[in-house]
Order: structure tokens, then C-alpha cells, then sequence
């Protein structure tokens, strides 16, 4: 089994510090880098990748060095976030270049049964620039996988795929996961990694900030007071309701403006359209003031 | 050498519109030929300006600036570089099976304009002269131009310095300017073979052969060199 091996390895570029001090190992099995956008996941999977140099510690890939070292690329398949495939070239075109890149024994049938495992054998003879991005992601897929790797590095795999596409791609990383297959893909959502993933490492500027079960680090994340923005008919009114209640912590009214701390997201969530309307006061909007990923992943750090 | 690689390539680079780019500078040549044989002049007064200065001169560097700097500059400039620099293959192959390809459409590209200019100036010996000028000069000049590519973010525009300023502005001032100069190289090896009054040859063919070899090899080594430590950067966040 091949694991992937980051030890104090740091990257920067000039003055800014894209990679600082990240330790962390991920073996066999499916590992979801999960981060908010520009906290370094793209750099650590070039790392691992051996297309960029660690400015400082070491990435190895099965205990050997992946920069200047194409012979990781035996064990080693990348789909990059960048959307870079020759367009002139059919699917099976392609796949089939990637399989003689890597001189299999049998590109034809390799390129095959990567094609196969993706599911694009109907559309494997036209051109990738007609694919939808779905498919171009699928095809990107089978190229990196044509040589079996033991080791496969997604980044963002699931940028732009309607949800059906999504879930084919999910149930294709498990697929591969369960076959004993180190697979360490990048995401900025957190539910995706939740659906996909037991083990998450978490990135947040340039640091690794958690590492481990996604259902710990998930009640980290839940357990957190969220903050709403709430507009009614009745601002004042809705206040002294809600402070009431068990879920919410605390209320604040500034300038009529309506915030409320809820401790118990998911009760508070479930209870306030009901005390609203049992109160006779109309909802006319309900905002997260807090919800966005940064303030998560800045939540999940500070503990 | 990689077939795989080397068919890559040649389709990326025939398929683009570039390409066309490529055209018509050898119906120039053509054409002024045809106007020098018209005009009854002595070849010797305007061959060396149809041949030696714009052929060999001009036509065929940038040809080989063209197709020399896209051949992996391209591929380089819209990512796709990564499917390759992510395969088991040595850097030395990769740039080498590069260079083949470029070589190869640039000597055609030049090669048989020249050969057919050489000649309806009513000279076979004229014409394989040029055809082993452009064979010598797209070689040394692709490599010149491939190692660009990879060691300067602007590749085209620093081998039109080197082709204007060096090899058509200095050699005129500077007299050791022209052993560094390829087109020097071309026209003295595309004349030891025609022996023609219509090429103005300034080195010795011993001397152009071994500053083209250096040109190449240093080339394909510095091509290798940066290729091997090729950082993917831009995307990296």
C-alpha cells in the first residue's frame, strides 16, 4: 500500500507563505483536504504531486521524494483543478496516449478499462472540446487512472458537476477507496468531504488545523454558536420571543436590526418559522451571518 | 524519442491556427525569385539578399521562432503540460522528441520553398545547398527557441531580439558577433555544398558546424535542465 508522506514541508512564493510547517500522512482509503478557497490545498496536492519543490521538509510518495522524480508517476495519478485537457483529442484518443505515455503493455486494453470504470465509452470517440464539464472531469479521471495507480490526487474534483454527475464521481471514489487505493481529494465544501470521506485533513491558511474522523471535527463545526440575521414585521417582539427559547444563546437589537446567536442550530432552525407564526409575526428574511466557510474553518482553529 | 509525444505534438501544432502563420512568408520568397529572373539582373546581385537575407535570414528564423516556441510553450501556457510532466518518462525524452518534431516542420516549411526558389533560379546545387542550410539552421534555431520556451516567460519576443538585433543589426557592426549568429551558420554550410555566388558566406564550415552543435546541445541541455525542476505555478493557490 502506498502512502503519501508530507514531514514539516513548507512552500513559499517570495514573501507569501503558501504551505507552513505540514505534517500529515495519508494512507490507503479515501481522504477528503478540505479548505477554504486559497488556503494552500492546491499546493499541497502539487507537492505530493512532485510539481512543485517543498522550500522546506520533505513529500514522499510510498517513502520516495516527488519532486524531480518522474518515477513516482508510476504509482501516481493527478487530476489537476485546472481544466487543461487537449480539446483536438477524442476521449479515447486521449486516454489511450496517456496509457502509451506510461508504456503499458497494452495501452489499447488499459485505456479500455479506464474508460469502462468512468463510464464514457459512449462518448470516448468525439472530440473533448463538444464534453460538458462533467464529462471532461470523467475523462480527466480515466487518464489518470489508465496505469493503475495505487495513489490518485484529486484537486476540487467536484467544481462545477451537476448533482448527478457528482454523485457518479462519489460513488467512483469509494469505489476505488475500497479497492485499497490511496485517494486524497481537495474540496472547499464541507459537505461534500462529509458524504465522501471518514478522514478529512483540514487546511486553513497554509496550516494544517485538524486532521482525523470527519464526525469530530463535523461536531466541532456544529457545535458552534451560528449567528442569523433575522428581518421581521416585528424585530422587538421576535426578540423577546426567541430569547425564550433553549437554542438560542443570546439576542442582540441594534438599530432594529435583529441578531440571534443560536447554540442548537438545528432546533433553532426547526422552531422559529413555528414561534414566528404562533407569535403573528411575519418572516421577510433569515440570513447566516456567519456561515461562510472562513468563519468555520476560523471557528475550528480557534479550538 | 517518444512516437507518442511526437504525435502529440505534431497534431497540437499543426491543428492550430498558428500554424498558418507559416505560409506566407515562402510565397514571398517564391515570388521574389520569380522577380529577380525577370528583371534580368545578375543573380549574383540579388541572390544574396533573396537567399541569404531573407531565406536563410529571415524566413527561417522565424519559422523556427514559431514552431520552436510552441511546441512546448503552448502546452505550457494552457496547462496541458501537466499530463505530460505527470507520466514516467525522462525529461531528456520529452524535450528531445520536442525538438524532433519542430526541427522536422520547420526544415519542411522552409526547406521546400527554398528548394523550389533555389530552383527556378536555375540551380540544383543551389537548392540542396538551401535544403542543408534550413536542415542545419531549424535545428540549431529550434533548440535556441524550444529552451526559450521553458527559461523565459516572454520566449517569442526574446528570440526576436536575438534575430533582429543579433543576427541582423550587430553582425553588421560587430565582426565576432557572426560566429553566434545561425543564420551565419545555415548560409555557410547551405554554400559549402552549393557553391554558388548567390550565398555570402562569412565563416568557415568547421568553424558554423561546431558553434551550431554548441547551440544545440546547450539548447536540449538547458531545455532538460529547466524541465526537470518545472514548478507548476499561476494555478497554485
Amino acid at each position: 500500500m502506498t502512502a503519501v508522506e508530507l514531514t514539516e514541508a513548507s512552500r513559499w512564493y517570495g514573501n507569501v507563505v503558501a504551505v507552513n510547517d505540514v505534517t500529515l500522512t495519508v494512507g490507503p482509503g479515501l481522504t477528503g483536504l478540505l479548505g477554504p478557497n486559497g488556503a494552500g490545498k492546491t499546493t499541497v496536492l502539487h507537492l505530493m504531486a512532485g510539481l512543485l519543490s517543498p522550500s522546506q521538509g520533505t513529500v514522499t510518495i510510498g517513502g520516495k521524494p516527488a519532486w524531480r522524480n518522474p518515477d513516482v508517476y508510476r504509482t501516481l495519478g493527478l487530476v489537476t483543478e485546472r481544466e487543461s485537457v487537449p480539446g483536438f483529442l477524442t476521449a479515447w484518443e486521449f486516454v489511450l496516449a496517456s496509457a502509451k505515455l506510461h508504456k503499458l503493455p497494452d495501452p489499447a486494453a488499459a485505456a479500455r478499462t479506464a474508460l469502462g470504470i468512468v463510464e464514457m465509452e459512449s462518448a470516448q470517440d468525439r472530440a473533448i472540446s463538444t464534453y460538458s464539464k462533467g464529462m471532461r472531469q470523467r475523462t480527466r479521471v480515466a487518464a489518470a487512472l489508465v496505469h493503475d495507480p495505487g495513489v490518485l490526487l484529486l484537486d476540487e474534483p467536484f467544481n462545477g458537476m451537476d448533482p448527478r454527475q457528482r454523485l457518479h464521481m462519489m460513488e467512483l471514489l469509494h469505489r476505488m477507496a475500497e479497492e485499497g487505493r490511496t485517494i486524497l481529494f481537495s474540496s472547499h465544501i464541507l459537505e461534500e468531504v462529509e458524504q465522501l470521506s471518514g478522514t478529512v485533513q483540514v487546511i486553513v491558511a497554509g496550516r494544517l488545523a485538524a486532521s482525523g474522523d470527519y464526525r469530530h471535527i463535523r461536531r466541532l463545526m456544529t457545535n458552534r454558536p451560528h449567528v442569523f440575521t433575522i428581518e421581521s414585521s416585528d424585530n422587538r417582539r421576535l426578540a423577546t420571543v426567541l430569547i425564550g427559547q433553549e437554542s438560542v444563546s443570546a439576542v442582540t437589537l441594534t438599530d432594529g436590526t435583529l441578531q440571534v446567536h443560536a447554540s442548537d442550530y438545528g432546533t433553532f432552525a426547526r422552531a422559529l418559522a413555528k414561534l414566528a407564526k404562533a407569535s403573528g409575526i411575519r418572516l421577510t428574511g433569515i440570513l447566516p451571518a456567519d456561515e461562510s466557510l472562513e468563519k468555520v474553518f476560523s471557528y475550528l482553529v480557534a479550538t | 524519442m517518444n512516437t507518442t509525444v511526437m504525435s502529440l505534438t505534431a497534431r497540437a501544432l499543426l491543428g492550430r491556427r498558428r500554424v498558418l502563420m507559416l505560409i506566407p512568408m515562402p510565397l514571398v520568397l517564391i515570388g521574389l525569385t520569380l522577380i529577380g529572373i525577370m528583371t534580368g539582373e545578375e543573380p549574383a546581385h540579388w541572390g544574396p539578399v533573396v537567399f541569404g537575407n531573407l531565406g536563410l535570414g529571415v524566413i527561417l528564423p522565424l519559422t523556427a521562432l514559431i514552431v520552436g516556441s510552441s511546441v512546448l510553450g503552448l502546452e505550457i501556457d494552457d496547462g496541458t503540460i501537466t499530463h505530460l510532466l505527470t507520466k514516467p518518462l525522462p525529461r531528456s525524452e520529452i524535450v528531445l522528441s520536442k525538438l524532433c518534431v519542430a526541427w522536422l516542420v520547420t526544415t519542411v516549411a522552409t526547406g521546400v520553398p527554398l528548394a523550389v526558389a533555389g530552383l527556378i533560379a536555375g540551380s540544383a546545387a543551389l537548392a540542396g545547398g538551401l535544403v542543408c542550410g534550413a536542415l542545419l539552421g531549424s535545428l540549431a534555431y529550434c533548440s535556441l527557441f524550444l529552451a526559450l520556451s521553458l527559461l523565459t516567460k516572454r520566449p517569442v519576443a526574446v528570440g526576436l531580439v536575438y534575430i533582429m538585433l543579433w543576427e541582423n543589426l550587430l553582425v553588421n557592426f560587430v565582426d565576432g558577433v557572426r560566429v553566434f549568429s545561425v543564420k551565419q551558420h545555415a548560409t555557410t554550410f547551405a554554400n559549402a555544398i552549393a557553391q554558388s555566388d548567390m550565398l555570402d558566406d562569412t565563416l568557415s564550415v568547421t568553424t558554423a558546424m561546431i558553434v551550431a552543435a554548441i547551440f544545440v546541445a546547450v539548447g536540449i541541455y538547458g531545455a532538460t535542465t529547466k524541465l526537470r525542476s518545472f514548478a507548476l505555478t499561476g494555478e497554485a493557490n
